[in-house]
């Protein structure tokens, strides 16, 4: 280890290591990228793809960061957006969880898909691109469909999970789990020109809030579709929250609602009530 | 009489409006609005009270405020 981190240390320059030379000790001392990019991180070194994360998150909230594993469940129009930020901003470890394939109609906004890989699984494709953009990362793709009854053990090691589904039943169950699992849980979700997000905490009830029609497993989306950029805007949100609340930094948007209009571009936020006896004031 | 201020979101304004303040003799529950408005249960996704969660069922009165926002669920 002495030899490695020596190594590391003639190479460092400015506070940063090359990918180059990342590369270099990995391979001349027999171990992972990661476990190079951890040494880095650990001894105040950062990795240079990092050097434009440096003024807003410190070289030990980047290895925090590294040290993180965060779930994404769905790899659609959110997963997509959401798996390719966590990767770059440097999350160590993530595991993405979709049952499908890429099919044409996902081409106009879901970022993993192209004509290539059309039939092909999305968690697969995804883990491939991550592989490319960040090597360091841990990607542990997942071919199954979540249900509460896999949940625990899909979600097992999680510091976050991230709801980018399309389905409102299985949102819920997946609210249920990370309760379970006491882990936060960053939702969002869209349809046509808008979008939605919230961080649950592990005591708070916030989709049960949100999605109180028994049997609704669609919403507005169904009639308006969804195009390329608002995925893009939530999923943006989403690993925004995901960052504060791994570094416990800013204001995660616990217990409030942010909408978000991207046609009259408008934000309103709804505060949330932690549970069904704190509703709303004038009731019978 | 009792001034209450509607607000609606997203696809709600389509062929309806933005914001409209609406005058009732008596307090006027949030159902009963929505069914005015010609906004289905099933179509909702969040009604506010003064920037506060609320319930359907839950009454409006004099100066309040109320947002209706259609239910999203894609990803």
């Amino acid at each position: 280890m002495f030899d490695v981190e020596q190594w590391i240390e003639s190479r460092e320059t400015a506070g940063l290591l090359n990918w180059a030379d990342q590369q270099g000790a990995a391979k001349r001392f027999g171990v992972s990228v990661a476990c190079i990019e951890a040494i880095c991180l650990k001894r105040g070194i950062l990795p240079a793809r990092y050097q434009r994360n440096r003024s807003m998150i410190s070289c030990r909230e980047q290895l925090c960061l590294f040290t993180s594993h965060v779930a994404v469940v769905g790899c659609g129009g959110l997963g997509g957006f959401v798996v390719e930020e966590l990767a770059r901003v440097g999350i160590g470890h993530i595991t993405v969880i979709d049952p499908d394939v890429f099919e044409e109609h996902n081409l106009n906004r879901q970022l993993f898909s192209s004509i290539a890989d059309l039939g092909r699984d999305k968690v697969a494709v995804a883990a491939q691109r991550i592989t490319q953009v960040n090597p360091a990362v841990v990607i542990t793709p997942v071919v199954k469909a979540f249900k509460h009854s896999n949940g625990l053990g899909l979600l097992a090691g999680a510091q976050v999970v991230v709801d980018a589904l399309d389905c409102i039943t299985t949102r819920l169950e997946l609210a249920q789990v990370c309760r379970a699992l006491e882990v936060p849980l960053v939702h969002g979700a869209i349809a046509g020109w808008y979008g939605h997000v919230t961080t649950q905490m592990p005591e708070d009830h916030s989709l049960e809030s949100l999605y109180h029609h028994p049997g609704a497993d669609k919403g507005i989306e169904r009639k308006l579709g969804n195009p390329s950029f608002t995925p893009a805007v939530i999923a943006s949100l989403q690993v925004s929250e995901v960052i504060k609340v791994l570094l416990d930094r800013g204001s995660p948007l616990s217990r409030r609602l942010m909408m978000v209009d991207l046609l009259d571009m408008e934000v309103a936020e709804v505060s949330l009530v932690a549970d069904a006896s704190e509703t709303g004031k004038g009731s019978p | 009489m009792i001034t209450i201020t509607v607000k609606l979101f997203a696809n709600f304004r389509v062929g309806r409006f933005k914001v409209e303040q609406r005058d009732y003799p008596q307090a006027i529950s949030c159902r009963k609005l929505l069914a005015e408005l010609s906004i289905s249960v099933e179509e909702l996704g969040v009604l506010m009270i003064n920037g506060r969660h609320a319930d359907v069922d839950d009454l409006l009165s004099d100066g309040d405020s109320v947002g209706i926002f259609p239910l999203v669920g894609g990803g």
